[in-house]
């Protein structure tokens, strides 16, 4: 109040959009930076034998990343199919079965504190329980229910929300109808809440794409072709964090980070897509 | 004329607050009739106990008797899918599903699974027939139902519960997100209805009750204050209260 009466409105309307710009401006070129950065570097190294051909390993960091991508794909299938069934019928319930009392909020709470908790200490517990207790070794496996574990409660949180956006009309307008609860949640509610689910699945793969020090303690570090799931592998994540620190090819790493940025950006798209067609389809139009 | 509905010392309640009040009502068949009264009169909350809506609200408890013909619906062992089925509901926001128009009619019948007995197509096309919808929507039932108008999808709703063949409609609101051609719309519609079912319609629109209905029930502060013929509540209503809320005075 006493600021506005030394400095007119026109003048500080005027501050706030520069800084506004300004802020929005240093964001974007902060971000830019970073990608061309890896791009310049990494796009010359990149062709058909550098994606086909597995590393030689060594301190020349020779060789490609084929083997690479197959476990990461490998790594991401298996978390996302495991994921998936928990995590979205623990979604299900806190969103509608759950009693609003002080187990739920306990139990709500407990899932805000685990998304929040560093992705090594899920490593490490995957290590102790998953590669040591239960002799999984380092191996897709191991790394993948540990990647569960360090994933469920963002899918769960993102699924009772899109859940819970559905409006409350929706529903009366089915149970009024005679439908069951479940029949209402499975016809009605979920398809409405789909989209959002979606794009939490892919926020999951992501994430899963981009952890690395989980990983570095539950699928071990190698290079060569995994032909099951007790088969210790290489994320393209771990690869970057290897060719980096453990050789001369730095050329190589900023490569396969061009590959990781390339798969998430394709991935995006993907969703965007899904979420647009899906749009059109149960609205007839854009929202 | 033969009473379908009855409620008798009927009280609710959400947690301690009393929402009605010893409402005893008898709601005929084949007739309409129109619940009024100022907003929080407890109106809704009335009309909600009748197909056991106010379940789904936690915390929530029912004293008192409603029947349906002449079966308590409160009683245990009540089956609730059933008489939603009978009690059909119209509400307030038109709420088609995200389907097509005719996966929105087709949804109750395969719900309750009586699409194993009847012809789906045959259903789907007789009721948004009866909800006069069917000629502005028959080439293209495939269609998004969210792609129709305000007041089409009103209709839309109403051939939906009409599908699973009721015999009481309740509407809560039905055109107050409407605009008066869409009401007047409606309205036509619950007059041909009301040849073979009992409709209940709750309404803040005192002329809307005036010209639809052939009963009328004002609410107060959860109390039934006045029941009886709507002709006889507008001309010569005997409480004081009905007198001053039809005539404007509050609400």
């Amino acid at each position: 109040m006493l600021w506005s009466r030394f400095v007119a409105p026109r003048n500080t309307q005027r501050a706030a959009m520069v800084f506004v710009w300004s802020a929005g401006i240093i964001t974007i070129l902060i971000l830019l930076t970073i990608i061309v950065y890896v791009l310049v570097q990494g796009i010359p190294e990149i062709g058909w034998s550098f994606l086909t051909t597995p590393p030689k390993g060594g301190l020349a960091g020779e060789g490609g990343i084929s083997t690479i991508i197959v476990s990461t794909i490998y790594l991401i299938a298996l978390t996302i199919g495991i994921l998936v069934v928990p995590g979205i019928g623990a979604g299900i319930y806190l969103a509608e079965y759950a009693p609003n009392n002080r187990l739920t909020r306990i139990i709500r709470y407990g899932i805000d504190t685990l998304a929040g908790i560093p992705s090594i200490i899920f490593g490490m517990f995957g290590f102790a329980l998953l590669v040591t207790a239960l002799h999984l070794n380092f191996s897709i496996l191991s790394g993948a229910l540990t990647l569960v574990c360090l994933l469920l409660p963002t899918l769960i949180r993102t699924t009772e929300e899109a859940i819970k956006a559905v409006p409350r009309g929706h529903r009366e307008g089915a149970l009024a109808l005679g439908a069951t609860k479940w029949q209402t949640i499975r016809h009605v509610v979920l398809p409405a809440a789909l989209p959002g689910i979606i794009t939490g699945i892919i926020l999951c793969v992501g994430r899963a794409l981009g952890e690395t020090a989980c990983l570095y303690v539950t699928i071990g570090s190698y290079t060569g072709m995994p032909t099951s799931l007790l088969d210790p592998g290489r994320t393209l994540s771990l690869h970057i964090y290897y060719l980096a620190m453990e050789t001369n090819a730095f050329e190589k790493a900023m490569a396969t980070a061009t590959v990781l940025i390339v798969a998430i950006i394709v991935i995006n798209a993907i969703t965007n897509w899904l979420s647009y067609r899906f749009q059109i389809k149960m609205r007839g139009r854009l929202s | 004329m033969n009473s379908k509905i009855q409620a008798k010392n009927l009280n609710f309640y959400y947690g301690k607050t009393q929402a009605l009040k010893d409402v005893n009502i008898e709601i005929k068949d084949r007739n309409i009739t129109a619940l009024i009264g100022p907003s929080g009169c407890g109106k809704s909350t009335f009309l909600r106990t009748l197909n056991r809506m106010n379940d789904i609200i936690p915390g929530t408890h029912v004293e008192g008797v409603v029947m349906l013909d002449d079966k308590s619906i409160y009683e245990k062992g009540v089956d609730v899918v059933n008489l939603r089925k009978r009690v059909g509901m119209v509400f307030q926001q038109p709420n088609p599903f995200h389907k097509s128009i005719f996966d929105n009619v087709a949804f109750g019948p395969k719900m309750l699974g009586m699409h194993r007995s009847v012809n789906i197509d045959e259903l789907v096309e007789k009721s948004l027939r009866k909800a006069a919808l069917w000629d502005e929507v028959k080439d293209e039932l495939k269609r998004s139902a969210l792609t129709l108008s305000g007041g089409q999808q009103q209709r839309l709703c109403i051939a939906r519960v009409l599908a699973v063949e009721p015999e009481v409609i309740l509407m809560d609101e039905p055109c107050s997100a409407l605009d008066p051609l869409a009401t007047l719309k409606i309205e036509e519609l619950m007059q041909k209805l009301k040849e073979n079912y009992a409709i209940v319609i709750v309404t803040h629109n005192m002329q809307q009750a005036a010209r639809v209905s052939d009963c009328t029930g004002f609410f107060l502060l959860g109390e039934l204050i006045e029941y009886g013929r709507t002709i006889e509540i507008f001309s010569r209503p005997k409480d004081r209260r009905t007198d001053d809320y039809i005539t404007g005075r509050f609400g």
